[in-house]
Order: structure tokens, then sequence, then C-alpha cells
């Protein structure tokens, strides 16, 4: 049994202008010391599917579908059993670290509470414990840093501290929402390879949500790309960077800045990311796709099996030949 | 210009497609829809509009006059005998009539009041907004002054040694009403002032005057209007706290602070003496603030 | 910190001899006034001013005689009552208004957080909606309606409490004063509250509470309740001014013997000395209240350090 078992996810928000769906049809599996990555734009439903399988949507939200732990579903749990598990078994990280923090406690009081709660810890010993984790995440001088505020650490440190604070029930399951983004790049890259050492020191299984490809191929295992809510292809690390075969994933390959080719250009996908509100019938990505035809914009195409490389799962009318020589094409007359 | 030409073709037609779905609507228009949207701002513009036309006309339309004494209809509940359709007082004057012409005093110490202080309250904000610096620090400290004074105290400070003939009440009250309006023009003409469209006029040469009337003044007037709105109120209700006291309006004249205090000299047995006049004010004062939240709501959504 | 607190103190100096000296100019300034040479007032009450206020001297040499005065905590002689000093009316009176208003705002400030919470945390409920209306009530409809018809319905409708005066502290005669102000008060304070604690719930760090596991009880009081009532500090300010400005009213509605009824018929009775030694008293504790709370507010928000 997977340690996380997603199976077809979906979310829901009720608004003004009706019923949006959020997210639809997600499904993944996890085992312990791996890495999925969930790729997508902003408004891709990334984050909304990892909050919904937290409890943490927004009032006006539902969740649909399982996600499982250790068999159970986290979707339809009762609060104080949900309670029992986030933060102790289950634990997230958030994209901003400067508002994620209480600024009004200090950062002993919200690491302390989670031991004295889930572990039933007094003071001193959750204390000790505390400034054992935030040195492992090289906090400087973390005995006496501990017992200040939340504004006295800089970002990069901010995001140290709440993932130490995560790390302290030693959870299983680690689910990071764009953790680096609001991090300049130096500091992005000593937040990722932390992650990769506490997974080889811990084996916590990590789900890192991101819109950045760098940060999916230095520590991903299985990828999953997003468009409108819904997956467009979905597969090992190394099949999606190096065998795309969705036209989104291609262009979203294709738009990294490359910095070691004199005349590379920058190729933009057209248009803009959909209004969920309004999503056309068939394809969501349909209208920026310059391989789409009526027929992608009429009918949804279904998630399956790739016909070209084992473990890799699509959905597009198009054939991943179609979509690899289109691609060669484009690239000869650019 | 874009390297692939099927891109750039794209883009060229997403041009074409959003000057053609965006049909203008100028932004007054769109924040008159949104208040009439409002139904509570409706019927409390409706209800106002109704009791300033009573006000007005209905004295006319009455048999009574409002100091004129009926002997045998003294202390009267609401009775349709002598048409007293709101009752008398202890001398046997009409309330009726009397809450009316109370009415229109306090109405009109309120839209006097009111100019004045959003007069005065428009020329300190924008003077300190546009001028800046050092100047601007100083004319916000003295708002911040004002602010930190009880008002009714120098109201009645005042009234004590100024007395309390009309235009003296209409002044006392302006000394302190014109503090929001000042902080929210200023506030505004700083925004405005480094506003870019504000820059581009002067870059292209365009004089300062017309810079100030053609882009500061329009830009202004939003705020000016909500905030004209949340001052009457204020303004009305200063002047009843005063003539409540006994240190406002003075006989013969009455305005509904008086007659809310007369009321409750007699309330014991007449009732009807306090809870009219208080209806009218309480009714309007209600009116205002929808009004005014209307008016917040349609100029600027956003602000919650 | 402390030096912030004696910068702050320092900065309420300006606008403490604004009042007074405005006050004190108008008070000359005025034909009729209490200085103008052709008034006529007895003898007794010459005498007293004479020597209060050094009347024979150049004008600034009053002003600073005064000033010494005043730091000296001496608020003046009274125009009208040979017999009595301003201190000596205001030593009778201070403890009145002090009782009704520092007791009802302690009190709203404890209902209003307690309503205020429900409110927020049942929003767009059945509570929340009465809450909210209660709130609107209390604040929409002016002190001196509110207060007649309280009187109108619990004391002379019902029965159950005096009209009005006062009896040395006696209980019964504070009920519907307070409970007038108490009313007022809740209103804003329990809206202010309701509305920032729907932020703070609503605030990233919550949700990071809340992803922790913690319990919603947790939550609340550890990490929402702070920061939801740093408005409602800064809101004390305000209120204890526009309290004096209610306590005016309540008094004259009440007929309590507090600092409101005096002033009121000290500018009844054209008792200028008098209206000016409580106006100046008044702003002084208006200023150190406010002062009292900026310091309370910067003590309770840790981002504010010096």
């Amino acid at each position: 049994m997977a340690l996380i078992e997603v199976r077809d996810l979906g979310v829901q928000f009720q608004t003004g202008d009706g019923l949006v769906y959020a997210v639809n049809g997600i499904n993944f599996a996890l085992d312990r010391g791996q890495t999925l990555g969930i790729v997508g734009e902003s408004g891709s439903g990334k984050s909304q599917s990892v909050l919904a399988m937290m409890g943490l949507l927004a009032r006006n939200g539902h969740a649909s579908g399982h996600a499982l732990y250790a068999g159970e579903d986290l979707l339809t749990m009762k609060p104080a059993q949900l309670n029992r598990i986030r933060g102790n078994r289950v634990a997230m990280i958030f994209q901003d670290p400067m508002t994620s923090l209480n600024p009004y406690l200090t950062v002993e009081r919200q690491m302390t509470e989670v031991l004295q709660f889930h572990k039933g810890m007094d003071r001193r010993a959750a204390r000790a414990r505390s400034v054992e984790l935030l040195d492992a995440v090289k906090i400087p001088d973390a005995a006496r840093r501990i017992g200040t505020y939340p504004h006295e650490f800089s970002g990069g440190m901010r995001q140290r501290v709440m993932i130490a604070m995560a790390l302290l029930c030693e959870p299983e399951v680690l689910i990071a929402d764009e953790p680096t983004t609001a991090l300049d790049v130096t500091v992005q890259a000593q937040i990722l390879s932390l992650l990769r050492d506490l997974q080889r020191d811990f084996g916590t299984a990590i789900v890192l949500i991101t819109h950045d490809l760098g940060v999916v191929a230095g520590l991903c295992d299985q990828v999953v790309v997003l468009y409108g809510g819904r997956v467009m292809e979905q597969g090992s690390a190394s099949d999606i960077f190096y065998h795309a075969s969705h036209p989104y994933t291609v262009g979203l390959l294709g738009a990294v800045p490359r910095l070691n080719q004199d005349d590379a250009s920058l190729v933009a996908i057209p248009g803009a990311p959909p209004n969920m509100a309004r999503l056309p019938k068939g394809c969501p990505f349909s209208e920026r796709c310059n391989l789409a035809d009526a027929h992608c914009v009429d009918t949804m195409p279904v998630l399956g099996p790739s016909s070209h490389r084992a473990g890799v799962l699509r959905a597009c009318h198009r054939s991943a030949q179609q979509v690899a020589d289109n691609h060669l094409a484009e690239l000869s007359s650019a | 210009m874009l390297l692939n030409n099927r891109r750039d073709s794209l883009v060229r037609s997403l041009g074409d497609t959003l000057d053609t779905v965006v049909a203008g609507r100028s932004p007054w228009a769109d924040a008159r829809a949104r208040f009439f949207r409002n139904k509570a701002a409706v019927v409390s513009l409706c209800l106002l509009a109704i009791i300033v036309l009573v006000c007005l006309v209905g004295p006319y339309m009455l048999p009574h006059a409002f100091d004129s004494a009926d002997w045998d209809a003294m202390s009267l509940p609401p009775t349709l005998k002598n048409a007293h359709f709101f009752g008398t007082d202890e001398s046997g004057r009409d309330l009726l009539v009397r809450s009316l012409i109370g009415g229109r005093v306090s109405l009109m110490v309120g839209m006097l009041a009111t100019l004045s202080s959003v007069a005065l309250g428009i020329a300190w904000g924008a003077t300190a907004g546009f001028i800046g610096g050092r100047v601007d620090t100083f004319m916000m400290r003295v708002v911040d002054m004002m602010y930190a004074v009880p008002y009714l105290l120098i109201a009645i400070l005042m009234v004590t040694i100024l007395g309390r003939a009309f235009y003296l009440v209409v002044i006392t009250i302006t000394v302190f009403s014109w503090m929001d309006m000042a902080r929210v023009v200023r506030g505004q003409t700083l925004s405005l002032r480094s506003k870019e469209f504000i820059e581009a006029a002067r870059a292209m040469g365009v004089p300062t005057r017309r810079i100030i009337f053609q882009h500061i003044v329009p830009n202004l007037l939003g705020v000016v209007v909500v905030y004209t709105t949340v001052t009457v109120p204020g303004v009305i209700l200063t002047e009843s706290v005063l003539s409540f006291l006994g240190l406002g309006i003075q006989e013969p004249m009455t305005s509904w602070g008086v007659l809310i205090h007369d009321g409750t000299t007699v309330m014991e047995i007449s009732p009807w003496m306090l809870l009219f006049p208080a209806a009218f004010l309480s009714i309007t004062l209600y009116c205002f603030n929808y009004i005014g939240d209307g008016l917040r709501d349609a100029l600027d959504p956003k602000d919650r | 910190m402390w030096s912030f607190a004696f910068r702050r103190a320092l900065a309420t100096i300006p606008t403490l001899l604004a009042v007074i000296t405005v006050c004190y100019l108008l008070l000359h300034a005025t034909p009729g006034g209490p200085f103008d040479e052709e008034r006529k007032v007895s003898a007794a009450v010459l005498a007293n001013l004479q020597a209060k206020y050094h009347l024979d001297q150049p004008l600034w040499k009053q002003y600073l005689y005064y000033l010494n005065n005043l730091a000296h905590g001496d608020l003046g002689a009274s125009f009208r009552y040979e017999d009595w000093s301003v201190n000596e009316l205001v030593a009778k009176a201070l403890p009145v208004s002090a009782a009704i208003g520092g007791g009802s705002i302690l009190i709203a400030l404890f209902i209003g957080v307690l309503l205020g919470t429900i409110a927020a945390l049942r929003q767009n409920s059945a509570v929340d909606y009465v809450v909210m209306l209660f709130g609107n009530l209390g604040h929409a409809f002016p002190s001196f309606v509110i207060g007649p018809v309280l009187i109108l319905v619990f004391a002379i409708w019902l029965k159950l409490v005096p009209s009005g005066g006062w009896n040395n502290f006696e209980p019964r005669y504070m009920i519907l004063p307070m409970a007038l102000l108490i009313f007022i008060n809740v209103a804003t304070i329990g809206r202010v509250m309701r509305g920032s604690l729907i932020e703070v719930l609503h605030s990233n760090f919550i949700r990071t509470a809340r992803a922790k596991g913690l319990p919603t009880h947790t939550i609340i009081l550890r990490h929402a309740l702070k920061p939801a009532l740093l408005p409602v500090v800064s809101l004390i300010g305000p209120l204890a001014i526009s309290s004096i400005t209610s306590a005016v009213v309540t008094e004259s509605v009440f007929s309590l013997p507090g600092l409101g009824k005096l002033i009121v018929n000290g500018a009844g009775n054209r008792d200028y000395t008098l209206v000016l030694g409580l106006v100046v008293l008044v702003t002084v504790i208006a200023v150190s209240f406010n002062l009292l709370v900026d310091l309370a507010y910067a003590a309770l928000d840790p981002k504010i350090r010096y």
C-alpha cells in the first residue's frame, strides 16, 4: 500500500460566477523517500489540490474524490482525527515565509506548541528538540535565536524555520507549496539541497508544488503537469524532461531561458492562463495550442497511457509522434 | 517583433479582439449603476428627499403656526382633533409643525456648516497635499491636534464665550467638522500629484492651473462627495447635541435637538413629545449614513 | 522603550499648549468676557479673580501666571461661585464621572470583545446578524435619544430604576447611565473586533497554524486574539474621548453631578473661568489617555521596537 494515494481528486468553489471546477481528476501514488512534483502556471489548481488534501480549503471550497494517507481518506475524516495527522504525520510548508509565521509569537512558541500538542512533550524537552532541528536546518546560533520573533529573521531563514517546524514530529509526508518562489536564487538552491538532505536522512516523501522546472529537475522522481485544473501529462521526471509528449509540456520546457546558447530566443506560449469560470468544453489548453483543431476544443481528451513510452500518462488528442514532429518543425523554423 | 510569425499574428489578432469586445463605460456611469443597485442607499435617498420636502413645504400646508398656542388643546396626544396629528406640547403648540420647522433649522444648519466645513477641509487638505514637505507636516499636525481635543467641550466653551446667535453656532460646528475632509483630500492630492498622468501632463507643458482644474479636481470629486455625506450627519448631530444641552439654537427658533430636550422634560406624561422629533432626527441620520456607505461602495468598491 | 515613551510624551505638549493658549486668548479677546473691566461682578469674586489671574498685569504676564498656576495644578477660580475654586468643584465631580465613564468603558471592552469574537467565529449566521444589528443600533442613534428612551422604558414604564439623580454611588442610580454608555461603546468595539478577527483568521499564519493540526480553541486564543485585539486597543483612545462627550450628554440626561453637568451648568451660567478650567483639565486627561494607548499599542506589537 502506497503511503499517499490520491484518486480522482477534484476541487470545486462556490463563487458569484457559479460553480468553478478548479481541479479535476488528479491521481498519483507516493511511497517513502519519493518526491512528486506538481507543475503548472498560476491558477492551474496545483496549490488547491494539496490544500484540499490538508483540509485547508477556503469556506466556499469543496473537495471530491479520495486522498488516502496510510489507507485512510483525509477528505472525509473527522476534524479531530485530521488534526492528529496534520503537522504530525503529514506536514506542509507554504510559499510565503514572510507571512506564514505568526509575527506576534516567538519562534520558540510556534515550534514547541507542535511538540506539546502532538507528542505531549513538556516545554523544556520541546524547546531542546526545536533547537536541535533549527541546528539541522543550519540556523546559526539557534539556541539564542529561538526566543526571537519571526521578523528578526531573513526570508531564507524564515523558510528554514518553517521547514524545521514542519519536521518536528518527523512526518512521513512533507507537502511543500512553492517553497522557494519568494526567495532569491542562491537561497533557493540552499533550500532545495536542504530538502534533498532531509529526505535522505529521514526518508520523508515529498510533494513539491512549483512552476519552476529547474526546481523539479533537481529534486523530483515523478512529475504531474497541470493546466486549467487538469492533468496534461504525468510520468517520471526523466520521461517528462527528455521525452515531453504534450504540447503544453513542450511549451513549458521551451520557455525556459537557455544561457548556454547564443542565438536562443525566448519562445513564449501565446495567450494567457484560462478563466477558470469559463473553460472550453474540450481540452483547456486548446486555445493556446498550435496543434489544436475543432475536435480539441469540443471534446475533452482522456488521460491515458502514452503509446510512446511506458509509465507516462498524457491527455491529448494528438499522438506523441505528432507532437514531437511539430516541435522539431518549430525548432528548425525559429 | 516576435521571431515566430505564427505567434506574431496571434498577438495581433488578440489586440484586435480587445478593441471590439471592450465597449467603454465611464467610471461615473459605473459608479452610478453600482449606487442604484444598493437598495438601502436608494431607499435612504428617497426617504431623505421626502423628509426635506416635507420640512420645506409642510408648514405651509398645515393650519398651525409653530409658535401659536392652542389654548384648548394643550398636552394632547396625537389626535385628529384640530388637526394636531403629532399632538401638542404643554402650551398647546402643534408638535408636527414644530417638528417640521425644527427640521428646517436642523437641516439648514447642517447644510451651512457642511458647506463651510467642506470648503475649509478641501482648502486645507489640497494645500497641504499639493505643497507637501514641511508645510504639509505642520498642517497635518494641526489636524491631529484638533482630533485629540474633545470637541464638545471646546464647542461649549466657544458657545459660552461667543454666544448662541445662529451664525455663531454654525461657525462653532464648522470648527470641529472639517478634519475628516482635510485628511482625505490631502491623501488624495498626494497620491494624485505623483501619478503618471500628471507627470505626463507636466512634461507636455500643460500649465499648472489647467492641471489642477482638469486633472486634480475631477479626481478629488469622488472623495469629496463621499465625505460630504459623511460630514453632514456629524454636523447635524453636533448641532443637536448642543441644542439638547441648551447651548445651541435659541428660543424662539427651534430645532430637533431643542425639541428632543423639551420632550425629555415631559416624557413621563407626553412621551410623543420625545419620540416624534427623535424619530425624525434618527431617520435622517440613518439615511445619511446609508447614502454615505452606498456612495463609498459605488465609487470605490474594494474599500470595505 | 523609555526614550520612545519620553519622546511621545514630549510630543503631546504642543497640543496641550495650543489648546490652553487658544482658550485663554478666547476668554480675553471677547468683549463682555470675564476679563473685561466693564463686567460687573461682586467684590468677592473680583478679589478671587485678581488673586488668581493677576488682572492688573500686562497680558503676557497674566498668561504666564496662568500657566504657572496650571503647572501647579491650580485650575483657577469660579466666576460665579465666590466660595469655590475650580479645583474644589472638580474634586466633587470627578469621582462621579470617573466611576460612570471608566466603569462603562471597561465593561464595554469586555462585552464588545466577547461579542465581536462570537460574531466573527459564526460569520453570517443568525448570531452574527443579531450582534451586528445590535451594534448598528447603538451606533446609529444619538446618545441623547437612546438615553431618554431607556429612561422611558425602564424607569417610567417598568419602574425598575430611578429616572435620574445620584445618591453617593448607590448602584441603582448608576445602572441606567452605565447601560447607555456600555450600549454605545459595545456597538463600536464589537464591530471593530469582529472585522479585525475575521481578517486575522484569513491570514497566512493562521493557515499555517491549522496545517500544524492545532485545535481551534488554541488557534483562536494563542494565535488570533492578540493581532485581532490591536485595532481595538488603538480604538480606546478615540473611544475615551468620545466618552467624554457622551458623559456630558449622559450626565445631563440622568442629572448626575459629574464633570459634564458641571461644564454644562457653567456654560449656561456663563461661568467662563470654570469652563476654561474644566476644558483644560479634560484636554489634559484626553491627551494623556491617548499617550497611554499609544504606548500600550507599541508594547503589544513586537514589530515596533526602538
